[in-house]
């Protein structure tokens, strides 16, 4: 077995590709959470952009165009979570978890129709796949929602609602229209999230192929401290250790193999110990999940 | 007279049209129906016997590992006279609701079931896993090949052995790289993890990599064809995926054992106990076609197909991953 080349291109290049559906769930929970709203529907939002974004992209043989219709559907899912959420006022964990069964259940069923399968979707040819400015414009995002969150009038509101949401109210500011938007912008880029999955790291939609990275998301978020940067930070090291989980299978270190499972748990560990106050204090936004 | 062999004739017509056709359930595991795989290969074989032998076919997919036994449960209950099992994950249901359903036949495949009203369909996996190592050793040009398998289970590490053998009796200094994806059933599919362990190995040196990983597979593949390397498919022939990167596809004839087992009961020649298909009856085989004839040539698959006679015929014993667990 070779020997683990963590400082290689090839390494970083590892990192960048895991991490890059991360840093969108992450960033996009990150909007829903300062405005107040829980958003554990992150993985739905990231199937429903696998979905639409493979789907898009097949049918109008272009990704570019695959990955926006992916923002466009994941932004109007949206629509059904903030009105069970914002406007029902639901409890948003259970809308949350109900959200994540419906986009597993509805999926195969507009498959069904659209493919005449209950599978994946057919494949994306090689020239069309996209590649490396997916990464890059993750990281563009975050940079646009550090502006957005710390520079703008509509950032200090999304906080608000947040933090305060009666001095928004006291302003003459619709709490539950801050709300509306985070979450629709939310649901956008976790749906990008989601589509990156399915034309960069992988060429087709296929079942459940988001595999529990919504919710690996969200404690980058919570690791994060509710900070673009810091999650962003969060993102990264998630994506070294599954990386590094990759490299490490199997490499005999001092002539005694690690048993594969013990080596495939790193990054939930590493969340546990990590959430467990490793980073000090996790400042949630005070009124995260209050109505 | 006459006219009463007519409607003799005509009252037997009748007779056969209304017999009731057979009932066949088939619960296939997590990948599903289209998984290009394991469980494609038993819904071919199931929809076969639907088209040629008329029985009548309801299938559902198995969501999760605990929908499983009711599903099984349901289709005894509604008197279906077959009930199919895919995948080893069905032979603890299997085995509880057959004892509750004495009437019922069941099937399962990949797993052992020993009752009455159970037939356990066993596949020789090491065999192909052998012969498909051995080709890849054959076809190597750096000494170096990979195996990635969807989870770690005795299944899967089942091919393992076999390939590592296969590889090791063509030359013995080869390097077999091995990698898992995961350790929950969603291991099956996440085909943008299995890319990842695939382009880790071909960085490695690898050439060559066998997947074992159902819908996961897809993603192994779109790495073979980024870095122009070869890779081999499983279970299912998946050579037309990727023409020119799918060097061949280990066969698994999940089809030919569902449909000779509804064949059998259609005939009324169900019997219980273990069915082993290997290479010998063409169960496990390797799939040559127009895909992948200029990957393998005439004078590859000769020397194969003398492996393949001599592991037939007991001159090459190829280590099985189940024995050497009892041991």
């Amino acid at each position: 077995m070779g020997e683990i080349d963590i400082f290689s291109l090839s390494f970083i290049l590892s990192v960048l590709r895991v991490s890059t559906p991360l840093i969108f769930a992450a960033q996009a929970g990150l909007l829903s959470e300062k405005s107040g709203v829980v958003q554990i529907g992150l993985e739905g939002f990231m199937l429903a952009g696998a979905f639409s974004g493979a789907v898009f992209a097949h049918l109008t043989h272009s990704s570019y165009l695959g990955f926006l219709m992916a923002f466009v559907c994941g932004a109007c899912a949206s629509f059904l979570f903030s009105l069970l959420v914002v406007r029902l006022k639901t409890d948003a964990i259970v809308a949350g978890t109900g959200f994540n069964f419906l986009m597993v259940g509805l999926i195969p069923f507009l498959t069904k129709f659209i493919f005449n399968s209950t599978g994946s979707t057919p494949p994306i040819p090689i020239e069309l796949r996209l590649s490396y400015e997916v990464t890059v414009f993750a990281f563009a995002v975050v940079l646009g929602i550090y502006f957005l969150i710390s520079k703008t009038r509509w950032g200090y509101w999304i906080q608000f609602a947040g933090e305060y949401p009666d001095g928004l109210t006291a302003c003459g500011v619709s709490v539950d229209k801050v709300r509306w938007v985070s979450v629709f912008l939310c649901g956008g880029l976790a749906a990008l999230g989601g589509a990156s999955l399915s034309l960069f790291l992988s060429s087709a939609y296929s079942p459940l192929m988001t595999g529990g990275r919504g919710f690996i998301a969200l404690s980058a978020l919570i690791l994060g401290k509710w900070k673009p940067l810091p999650t962003l930070m969060g993102c990264l090291v998630f994506g070294v250790f599954d990386a590094l989980q990759i490299r490490l299978q199997g490499v005999p270190i001092n002539g005694f193999t690690i048993p594969v499972q013990w080596i495939q748990i790193l990054p939930y560990v590493l969340t546990i110990v990590l959430l467990a106050g490793f980073f000090g204090r996790s400042q949630a936004p005070a009124y995260l999940g209050k109505r | 007279m006459f006219i009463k062999c007519i409607l003799a004739l005509f009252l037997f017509a009748s007779l056969g049209q209304t017999a009731e056709k057979l009932k066949i359930g088939l619960v296939l595991d997590k990948g599903g129906k289209e998984d290009k795989s394991f469980n494609s290969a038993a819904y071919q074989g199931a929809s076969l016997a639907e088209k040629e032998l008329g029985i009548e076919l309801k299938y559902v997919e198995a969501t999760d590992v605990n929908s499983i036994e009711n599903l099984h449960r349901q289709f005894a209950k509604k008197k279906f006279d077959l009930v199919i099992g895919i995948g080893f994950a069905q032979q603890d249901a299997v085995k509880k609701v057959a004892v509750q359903n004495p009437d019922t036949k069941f099937v399962i495949v990949d797993g052992e079931v020993s009752a009455s009203n159970v037939r356990s369909l066993m596949f020789e996996e090491h065999q192909g896993s052998f012969l498909v190592g051995y080709l890849a050793a054959m076809k190597s040009k750096t000494k170096k090949v990979g195996y990635i398998g969807g989870m770690d289970i005795p299944l899967i590490r089942r091919f393992a052995v076999g390939f590592e053998a296969g590889v090791k009796h063509f030359d013995k200094s080869f390097t077999i790289l091995e990698n898992y994806i995961g350790i929950t059933a969603d291991s099956w599919n996440n085909p943008a993890k299995a890319k990842e362990l695939a382009l880790n190995q071909y960085q490695q040196g690898a050439d060559i990599i066998f997947v074992a990983a159902g819908a996961s597979n897809s993603g192994v593949f779109d790495a073979a064809e980024e870095k122009k390397k070869l890779v081999i498919g499983v279970d299912s022939n998946q050579n037309w995926m990727k023409p020119g990167f799918i060097l061949t596809s280990m066969l698994k004839r999940v089809d030919q054992g569902v449909y000779a087992t509804i064949k059998d009961l259609k005939e009324g020649k169900f019997t219980s106990g273990t069915v082993r298909y290997g290479l010998k009856d063409k169960g496990i085989d390797y799939a040559m076609d127009k895909y992948n004839e200029k990957l393998v040539t005439a004078a590859d698959v000769k020397k194969l197909d003398a492996i393949k006679a001599d592991i037939i015929s007991g001159k090459i014993v190829v280590p099985d991953f189940y024995l050497m667990k009892k041991k």
